[in-house]
């Protein structure tokens, strides 16, 4: 819990602000229970590739069952953020992090946190839409539990309720054992949506999941995350401003490695209280 | 068309995937298609069509002419023995009777033996390399088994007659026949120079071959495909097993392939440990022949037409059984590579 009111404290982080613009339950109560459903927070999170400093001890708080989006110019850390967050930032070869990231509080780069397990509370869905070739469409769905050699208990009805989510159940229900990639491009990321909700993860990170698709499919997976961040803790990660005030409860700006400013996402596109944040969302650089 | 479906999305400074590569490949193959329905325009590209093209034909041109070759030097031992000369194990200049069934048996035997033994070790050492070997060691280390590649045939047969060849007939034969000697793959005298060496000599020249083309097959495969499994919560070994070796099979099969053609072609090492004495025998510990072999040993000194022509055909043989088993290789690659892209790297 000491984590938790710490991050409270950060600056720029206007509880009281957010909570009566946006969102009218529990959190617009009092800002001691919006600290409570803080899912996830980082705590001067720095990440470096090789020499250079990708990350500047960035500290964030996210809310639980809130969508929240990372916005800011190509090159700002956005991405290499949230694979903080699910440890795959140290899988890329000189890639190193400090800093603390929690999860119900609890520091995710300890040795007592196996970063396996962690992947399966922490989902990921990427840039570009990446189903498993040689699977079909139906162990795509389960290929979390199939890598890891195991077997859900109704198999079939995860499937359904897991392809039902990801509002892709009714274009693939009679092709099921089709291979992934006879997808389109939007299926496709829907399906790899769908394979992250299998393992019903408490996280789902989102590294800008509509850049590959065009926008019709970009407007089915965003009213896809719009109804997901009621049951699911979102963060994702767009370059896109418009996305991001359509899909997201709450809004960060990273300019250059640096958490510029975080508000509700109402706020930070309405009242930007740092220049710099205006700038971009006015379109004068990004 | 899954393949279509896969390159939706063409990557923007990501690593050249196989599938973009294929799908590249793809488009010039229409694009040469359409140049032959003749809608080349420009005297130049026409002309760097032809030129090419020939250059393409003349591969078609050399290997028919060889068969063609080969064939007709052949042609007495042919007409004298018929189907019989795959049959018959007689190899007997002085009464003009000739069979190939020893040498077939030398070379099929000892070359699958050794990619039984080199497969697996190849794939290890394929996978590390491409998955596992922190970067300071990924160079160097690939570098030395590219070089193992390069060191000539002649320098594994002497090591095979000095270092390889005593050790096995003072060691592991014994032992060997000493622990599974009911097998009657392990009886016999324990010569050292035998099919066992020749097995080994064999494997070791085409690990390398293997490991580094493997290698190759698995760095192709999209980093989006292991970042993809590791974020569903696989460890670095059910994400090689489960997700990267299924896709890359096609071009580990392929890689498999070089290393099968490498150990059936092989005379210089084998000739020199293989034992060189055209029998059939179960036992790994008795000496063997090959078909490479017995031609490189035996042309100079042919005499007779009959002799002249019953070794040709055994280069006929050769020659065929490489055909065959690489065509049986490319049908396994067809049905289990349901992405049929490494195979065309290999």
């Amino acid at each position: 819990m000491n984590a938790l009111s710490s991050t409270l404290a950060m600056p720029r982080l206007d509880l009281h602000d957010s909570a009566s613009l946006l969102v009218s339950d529990q959190e617009a109560q009092s800002p001691a229970r919006a600290s409570q459903s803080a899912k996830m927070a980082t705590e001067n999170l720095s990440a470096w590739f090789g020499k250079n400093k990708i990350l500047k001890e960035i500290s964030l708080p996210i809310r639980e069952k809130r969508v929240t989006a990372l916005i800011g110019p190509s090159g700002c850390g956005k991405s290499t953020y949230i694979r903080c967050l699910n440890r795959l930032h140290e899988v890329i070869p000189g890639a190193r992090m400090e800093g603390r990231v929690l999860l119900d509080g609890q520091d995710v780069y300890t040795r007592a946190m196996d970063p396996v397990a962690l992947r399966r509370r922490v989902g990921m869905v990427f840039q570009r839409p990446n189903p498993f070739p040689t699977l079909s469409i139906r162990d795509n769905v389960l290929a979390g539990w199939k890598l890891a050699g195991m077997r859900p208990e109704r198999p079939d009805d995860l499937v359904e309720r897991s392809l039902r989510q990801a509002a892709l159940w009714d274009e693939v229900k009679d092709v099921l054992n089709r291979s992934g990639t006879s997808l389109s491009g939007g299926q496709q990321q829907r399906l790899c949506i769908a394979r992250a909700l299998a393992l019903e993860p408490e996280v789902l990170l989102m590294d800008e999941p509509c850049s590959a698709l065009d926008p019709i499919a970009t407007a089915k997976v965003e009213e896809l995350i719009h109804q997901l961040g009621e049951k699911y803790t979102i963060v994702i990660v767009t370059h896109s401003m418009q996305q991001a005030a359509r899909v997201s409860h709450y809004t960060a700006f990273l300019y250059l490695g640096d958490l510029v400013e975080c508000n509700t996402t109402d706020a930070l596109f309405t009242r930007p209280a740092d220049r710099r944040t205006e700038d971009y969302i006015t379109g004068r650089f990004g | 068309m899954t393949l279509k479906q896969d390159t939706n999305s063409p990557s923007v400074g990501a690593p050249e995937s196989w599938v973009s590569r294929l799908w590249r490949s793809l488009q010039s193959l229409r694009s040469s298609l359409s140049l032959r329905k003749g809608s080349v325009v420009n005297p130049a590209d026409r002309a760097f069509l032809w030129v090419t093209g020939i250059l393409a034909g003349m591969v078609i041109l050399v290997l028919g002419a060889i068969t063609l070759q080969m064939i007709r030097t052949s042609m007495l031992s042919i007409r004298q023995f018929g189907w019989h000369f795959l049959v018959s194990k007689d190899w007997d200049p002085v009464l003009d009777a000739y069979g190939a069934l020893p040498y077939i048996y030398g070379t099929v035997v000892s070359s699958l033996l050794a990619l039984a033994l080199a497969v697996p070790i190849a794939l290890g050492i394929a996978i590390y390399l491409a998955e596992l070997a922190p970067n300071w060691v990924r160079r160097p280390l690939g570098f030395l088994v590219e070089l193992l590649a390069a060191i000539p045939s002649v320098i594994y047969g002497l090591w095979g007659i000095f270092v390889l060849a005593p050790w096995l007939r003072e060691t592991v034969q014994p032992f060997l026949a000493k622990t599974l000697g009911f097998l009657p793959f392990f009886q016999g005298t324990p010569r050292g120079l035998g099919l066992m060496a020749g097995v080994l000599i064999l494997a070791i020249m085409i690990l390398p071959t293997i490991a580094s083309v493997s290698r190759d097959v698995l760095e192709a495969v999209p980093s989006t495909l292991r970042e993809g499994a590791l974020a569903l919560g696989a460890t670095r070994w059910e994400m090689v097993r489960k997700a990267v070796l299924p896709s890359a099979s096609s071009g580990i099969l392929g890689a498999v392939i070089l290393g099968l053609g490498r150990a059936l072609g092989e005379t210089m090492a084998v000739t020199m440990v293989i034992g060189n004495r055209a029998e059939i025998s179960l036992s790994l510990f008795d000496p063997s022949y090959s078909l490479a072999s017995v031609i490189a040993n035996e042309y100079a000194e042919a005499s007779g037409d009959l002799y002249l022509a019953a070794l040709t055909e055994l280069g006929l043989i050769l020659f065929g059984v490489t055909v065959v088993l690489n065509i049986v290789a490319r049908l396994l690659i067809w049905r289990v590579g349901k992405v049929p892209a490494g195979a065309g790297r290999a």
